[in-house]
């Protein structure tokens, strides 16, 4: 039994094809992927992301609670509406899911996690929430659409009423505002500019069409991984998973070691990985020559190998491009064991393009 | 329903057979495969004055979602490649019947055009699939 979004009919008039995404039957191209890539690099591209989870926590412990549940330190939320990217951790260190947090107030926060995890994050979140003074509500009644692309913003401005351009004029990355019926959030999946837009599930095929007007163009689920592969963002199940450590996914960033006392979860595993340096890393490969990386195939390093977590043609780019698993020995050239060759391969930090162009 | 052009014959692992005269014959894949495929980012073609078997692999065609294998369907020697395709690749899903060939044999033994199917017979193997 698969789930549709509330836009599934919308997808089939602009001719996707659909596929099975973790339960959700969802759009994977409206013909080209490529085109739809270049589409979001270069001008205005959509997503439906109404699959993803929605969960709103409150209460008076919800501050300290989410310094427990998360890896990040939401006491780095200030001002209102300010997100926050984070991995919420099991007990071995282990990534559960990667999430975005938006701060309201310090009793008031918002949760946007995968849809692929959905029942485990529940489970998790509300085993945790038990032993605080905090509701968690899940929000399956909005719909979430990403408007991606140097000119998504501008587009998306036209179909705006006055209040909700004023309330998102000059708002900063990672920010999210509730202006009238939509939420509007400057984040993304893709390395360029863009709102991710949650609406109610009744208004969403309306504004699916406005944007559609406005001259956006739908982008499917395999432009959506190019497009964050390319931006060196992880895809949570593929890049990193519960055996992961953050450590060995590229994650360091986002864990806030001070103050020394928030003992969130998986904290004393992560703290000794990282004394001792004894997880893998995460680096970004580059093949100039033909030939497409993919997940599972093997890396070789001196001294040891590692593995492709995701891997892809590289449309921006014009080549192949990979995030990979590797010994922290690694240099600044690998081998890649493909169709029965040793292909070599360049080391690179995980992260190739930015805003349209080559960060390599 | 993909267009499947009654006037070539085509192997079950759908590539797409053309005579061209002087038993040389264009060899492609269908738009059922380009399909299936997705976009194509590479394809590795063979050397003109390769000797191949029928059912050899002897091309690779890359799409952002796989590699696959191009099999010969018939024997002979690649006589023509189609290096229009090292730089747009796309051909072969814009055109997979004209300008997205991939390559050109000359059949050794055209008595192996018998052992193809025709549009009606491929037809029914993808409709198997």
């Amino acid at each position: 039994m698969t789930s549709k979004t509330v836009l599934h009919a919308k997808h089939l008039e602009a001719g996707a094809k659909m596929v099975d995404f973790h339960g959700w039957e969802m759009p994977i191209n409206y013909g080209s992927q490529i085109e739809e890539h270049h589409a979001v690099r270069q001008d205005a591209g959509m997503f439906d992301v109404s699959h993803m989870t929605i969960v709103d926590v409150k209460g008076e412990d919800a501050k300290p609670f989410l310094r427990k549940l998360v890896a990040n330190d939401v006491e780095k939320l200030q001002v209102a509406g300010k997100a926050l990217y984070t991995g919420m951790l099991n007990a071995e260190g282990g990534v559960i899911d990667d999430l975005i947090i938006y701060f309201f107030t310090e009793t008031e926060y918002r949760l946007v996690v995968n849809s692929a995890t959905r029942e485990k994050d529940l489970a998790h979140i509300g085993a945790v929430a038990a032993d605080y003074k905090v509701e968690v509500t899940e929000r399956p009644e909005y719909a979430m659409i990403a408007v991606q692309g140097p000119n998504a913003k501008a587009k998306t401005a036209t179909i705006l009423d006055e209040n909700q351009q004023a309330a998102v004029e000059g708002m900063k990355p990672f920010f999210g505002v509730q202006a009238g019926d939509l939420f509007i959030a400057t984040t993304g999946y893709t390395g360029e500019d863009g709102y991710e837009i949650v609406v109610h599930n009744d208004g969403a095929e309306a504004l699916w069409q406005a944007l559609l007007d406005a001259g956006v163009r739908p982008a499917g689920l395999g432009a959506r991984d190019t497009l964050r592969l390319e931006a060196g963002m992880n895809l949570y199940g593929q890049d990193m998973d519960e055996t992961v450590s953050p450590l060995a996914a590229n994650m360091a960033w986002t864990l806030a070691w001070e103050p020394e006392d928030r003992d969130f979860i998986g904290r004393d595993v992560v703290a000794k990985q990282r004394i001792d340096q004894s997880t893998d890393k995460l680096v970004g490969l580059v093949l100039e020559e033909k030939g497409v990386l993919r997940a599972g195939l093997k890396v070789i390093v001196d001294g040891g190998e590692g593995v492709i977590t995701s891997g892809t043609f590289s449309p921006t780019l014009g080549h192949s491009i990979a995030l990979a698993r590797v010994p922290r020995s690694t240099g600044e050239t690998a081998q890649v064991e493909m169709r029965k060759k040793h292909v070599d391969v360049k080391v690179v930090k995980p992260c190739f393009v930015r805003n349209g162009k080559s960060v390599i | 329903m993909s267009n499947i052009p009654a006037d070539l014959k085509y192997a079950s692992s759908h590539e797409w057979v053309r005579a061209e005269g002087n038993g040389v014959y264009s060899v492609g894949i269908s738009e059922h495969a380009q399909e299936l495929l997705g976009d194509m980012v590479f394809v590795d073609l063979p050397d003109v004055d390769d000797e191949v078997d029928a059912g050899e692999d002897c091309a690779v065609a890359e799409s952002v979602k796989a590699a696959s294998d191009i099999y010969a369907p018939i024997s002979g020697t690649i006589v023509e490649i189609n290096e229009e395709l090292e730089d747009s690749p796309e051909t072969v899903n814009s055109d997979p019947y004209g300008d997205g060939w991939l390559f050109k044999i000359k059949a050794s033994d055209e008595s192996e055009l018998d052992n193809l199917l025709d549009a009606e017979g491929y037809e029914n193997s993808i409709d198997e699939d």
